[in-house]
């Protein structure tokens, strides 16, 4: 090679180099066109709840901090993550104290200050409101301003892990002066900021159609000068998951699809045109057969499903429900209803990493055989029909889950899979609004649960477990006297669970709380207070002309909207 | 004919108010729950302050005559207060609000309604003027094979569901031809040559999927009204008096034969405004039937019960058209 020739490529290399960045500027790369398969309703988080609102919302309102796609935190409006080291998080846990970034903008050039954080506050705790991010503000005392840019967080309690309140997607920082006179009741009342709230994000809502299109378009006030690459955003709701699917990777006509809750095959199919591809996250959600230790039988009448009814004849056995875990092949599950989109898993609590038991895999492995020695031990004797019984007991079980073809499908497996076992299931789909809905009047909420075994998912959001852990103490459990609210829905009590728990809640250092929270995590498999199913991930479809996107369980999808571009 | 008028327009009123609190009462029963689609990590205290702020701790009468002060009373203030600007009292007053979306059902169903007039409504009137020529044809030349071949098609435009033909052409013309958008795209605003061909591409399928349909459903009226009459008495003796085929055909038996076609037309205007669910949903188009799915599905009451109701009031209101027109269009019928 000679010099010329050398140079040439040396001084294409530094061209190629200098340009990167000079592509990168605001605005260059046209309309970003995503689609929700279940349109936004509102753009206000604490009014509505839902995922795909939160998600919307987070390409314009921002809190303080939020996760990363590795789960860590990350600052956004904040300087930096407070902790005890650098002071941020006062010694007793009892408060935290935020900086400000400086000169922050309204996306209409007003300063962002401490106010605003207070106000957010305020607007969310406010009564008759009805916030949907309640939670998020759950044993905060007082927010105050030690001055214009420096936010004090006061709890009640101390608090091991402070990043709650303005951390994540769902408590993001709205603006004082435009939600001034819409507290408490007014709230839904102000239409106009509901659905185009002012933020600081890399976005502002040019559009609004309620339940079925958005569209954005790039905030000039962005603190980072060079971002969004994109100059607007169309955000589509409505339609099938399928179709949605379609869309990026058959017909390329959006860039990104969320929730893809489409049989593998089907996918597979698509993706055949070559024109994008499924990216999966893995978070918190697992997939589980509950199994109820109460007494269901309809002779008990009011007291079905609770403590009054008495111990289940047969689910209150330990070697039935283990033998119902092990006689389960997972593998098998997994890959017919889930594909690249799940795991198995023996663990309830299935993420972060640092959080994630190895010691009660036992449950991984198929073993038939196991399980019917577990019966024939315990008395459970075969039939004439093929169905286990004794003392006139029957293993013959109502199994109920909620309308959705790769539910039905799992339950279709896991019928064949117990039958082998003598143990035989009768099966059930409910309408997802019914099911998930919790109305106190119908029979047929998973809260009450007036099934024998019950399949659904749950997960928490963030990366701490402490929440979640808790929902599986004595006091949770769903009654009458509670208006059957609690998420102890499948109804495990254990004293020594629940003194662990409080010791979780008193436990500042991580590694011990991951200690402890593995250890409660143990304990509900090894005493199958459920059996955990699938580790199942968020799937979206995104285009190939897509660049940078970083699927993230943790926070909203769009986390990182700023930094996606076009391939050119 | 005006006091038969009147007369049924008072009837109308009670039988409105029982269709609205049917409604309501059915909705209530029913199990589904606002709060379903919220994400599972919402803690039970939470939900039940959302259910407070909705009003759901009310009693169900309460909850009923509420609705009823502000369908009736407060939403034709607000539309009579933008319409004049003037303003009634502090022009503070609860209007419908939508449970998914917060905002008033009013608007949202303003919103919606331009879209599914468009799409839905032309395919109406396509639908119309389509199946009238084939229903004359086809009953003129019974047996023949145009007549065989109408048949044909309409059997299959009336059995195939929409969400069949709708996914069978976006399969076709969307992901193999790429002639048409297979997603409806709401945001287009038509200001140039360009964009209106942009708008009528992607209405073309939508329109084209719910064309067929009516024109199932229409041209089979026609022709068996035109067989009817074919065959009458009155047909025999203009012919014998020498009318030519042209004007026995156009002015004699079409003009007779509409009249029961003209009232199923009537009939079926409502089912424009409800617009059609199935094909909306499947090519995104945000219309009413589109609203009206995502909110059942939503289990968002108010919006529900508000569009449900103004269907109602439309079909009590084009069946009585449809008697009217009736009377007019049939000497014979007097209503007294």
């Amino acid at each position: 090679m000679n010099t010329r020739k050398l140079m040439l490529a040396a001084s294409a290399a530094a061209f190629a180099l200098t340009a990167a960045p000079a592509m990168a500027e605001r605005g260059t790369d046209g309309d970003l066109k995503i689609i929700f398969w279940q349109a936004v309703s509102t753009m206000n988080p604490y009014l509505s709840g839902g995922t795909k609102e939160v998600y919307a919302a987070s390409m314009v309102i921002e809190p303080l901090a939020r996760y990363d796609e590795t789960g860590a935190l990350v600052p956004m409006l904040a300087t930096e993550i407070p902790t005890v080291e650098n002071g941020g998080v006062a010694e007793d846990l009892k408060s935290i104290t935020w900086k400000l970034k400086p000169d922050l903008k309204w996306s209409d050039g007003s300063a962002v200050t401490a106010e605003d954080a207070i106000f957010t506050w305020k607007y969310c705790t406010a009564p008759d409101g009805g916030c949907a991010q309640g939670a998020y503000f759950e044993g905060v005392t007082n927010v105050e301003a030690v001055d214009a840019s420096t936010i004090k967080v006061s709890f009640s309690e101390a608090k091991p892990y402070p990043y709650s309140a303005f951390v994540g997607a769902q408590s993001p920082i709205i603006q004082a002066a435009q939600f001034k006179d819409c507290l408490g009741a007014k709230a839904p009342e102000c239409t106009s900021a509901n659905f185009g709230p002012i933020g600081t994000g890399p976005f502002v809502v040019k559009e609004f159609k309620p339940n079925d299109v958005v569209t954005f378009e790039a905030n000039s006030n962005y603190r980072d000068a060079a971002k969004p690459a994109f100059a607007s955003v169309t955000l589509k709701g409505g339609g099938d998951a399928a179709s949605a699917a379609r869309s990026v990777l058959e017909t390329g006509e959006f860039d990104y699809a969320w929730n893809m809750q489409v049989e593998p095959e089907i996918l597979e199919q698509m993706m055949a045109a070559g024109k994008g591809k499924i990216e999966v996250a893995f978070g918190t959600q697992v997939e589980r057969i509950d199994i109820n230790p109460y007494g269901v039988d309809p002779s008990l009448g009011d007291k079905r499903s609770t403590k009054e009814a008495g111990p289940h004849p047969a689910l209150s056995d330990p070697a039935v429900r283990r033998a119902l875990s092990i006689a389960i092949d997972r593998e098998i599950i997994d890959e017919a209803g889930y594909g690249p989109n799940g795991q198995p898993t023996c663990n309830i609590l299935p993420a972060p990493d640092i959080y994630v038991s190895t010691a009660v895999d036992w449950c991984l492995t198929q073993d038939i055989e196991g399980a019917n020695k577990l019966l024939e031990d315990a008395g459970w004797k075969m039939g004439s029909d093929g169905i286990r019984e004794k003392d006139g007991v029957k293993l013959s079980f109502l199994y109920q889950t909620s309308t959705n073809s790769v539910r039905q499908g799992t339950q279709a497996l896991v019928k064949d899979m117990w039958s082998q076992i003598g143990v035989s299931v009768e099966l059930r789909n409910i309408s997802a609004s019914v099911f998930f809905g919790g109305d106190p009047a119908s029979p047929d909420t998973f809260q009450k649960f007036m099934a024998d075994i019950q399949m659904y998912t749950n997960n928490f959001d963030g990366t701490d477990p402490e929440k979640y852990m808790a929902g599986w103490m004595c006091d949770k459990i769903p009654s009458p006297a509670t208006g059957w609210q609690g998420e102890n829905i499948v109804r495990y009590c254990n004293p020594e669970y629940d003194a662990l728990v409080k010791e979780l809640g008193q436990t500042g250092e991580l590694e011990k709380r991951a200690e402890i929270a593995k250890k409660l995590n143990d304990m509900l498999s090894n005493d199958v207070a459920q059996i955990p199913l699938i580790h199942r991930g968020q799937p979206s479809a995104v285009n190939n002309t897509l660049l940078g996107v970083k699927m993230n369980a943790w926070d909203s999808e769009l986390w990182n909207v700023a930094d996606w571009s076009r391939a050119k | 004919m005006f006091t038969f008028t009147v007369r049924r327009l008072l009837f109308a009123v009670p039988t409105l108010l029982a269709i609205s609190f049917i409604i309501f009462a059915l909705l209530d029963l029913a199990p589904s729950d606002p709060l379903s689609d919220l994400p599972l990590t919402i803690p039970p205290e939470v939900r039940e302050q959302i259910r407070l702020a909705m009003g759901l701790d009310q009693p169900f009468i309460i909850r009923y005559f509420k609705w009823l002060q502000q369908f009736f009373i407060n939403e034709p203030l607000n539309i009579f207060e933008q319409i004049t600007g003037i303003t009634v009292g502090s022009g503070e007053r609860m209007r419908v609000l939508s449970w998914a979306t917060r905002s008033p059902v009013v608007d949202l169903i303003v919103q919606r309604l331009p879209q599914t007039l468009w799409v839905v409504g032309l395919s109406y009137l396509f639908g119309v003027l389509i199946a009238i020529p084939i229903g004359v044809i086809s009953a003129y030349r019974q047996y023949s094979w145009f007549d065989q071949i109408g048949t044909f098609v309409s059997m299959v435009g009336y059995s195939v569901p929409t969400f069949f033909t709708g996914v069978l052409l976006i399969v076709v013309f969307s992901s193999w031809l790429q002639w048409f958008p297979s997603i409806y795209d709401t945001t287009l605003v038509v200001n140039s040559w360009d964009s209106f061909i942009l708008q009528v591409k992607q209405m073309f399928l939508p329109v084209l999927v719910l064309t067929l349909f009516n024109v199932s459903q229409i041209s089979r009226f026609v022709r068996a009204s035109m067989l009817d009459n074919l065959n009458m008495d009155y047909v025999r003796t203009a012919r014998a008096k020498g009318v030519k085929e042209k004007i026995v055909l156009l002015v004699h038996v079409l003009r007779n034969s509409l009249i029961p076609v003209v009232t199923v037309i009537a009939l079926g205007v409502p089912t424009i405004f409800s617009g059609a669910i199935i094909t909306e949903q499947v090519f995104r188009v945000n219309g009413l039937g589109q609203l009206l799915i995502t909110a059942i599905q939503g289990a968002d009451i108010p919006l529900v019960q508000t569009l449900t109701f103004i269907f109602a009031i439309l079909i009590v209101l084009f069946n009585l058209i449809a008697d009217v027109l009736y009377g007019i269009l049939d000497p014979r019928i007097r209503y007294e």
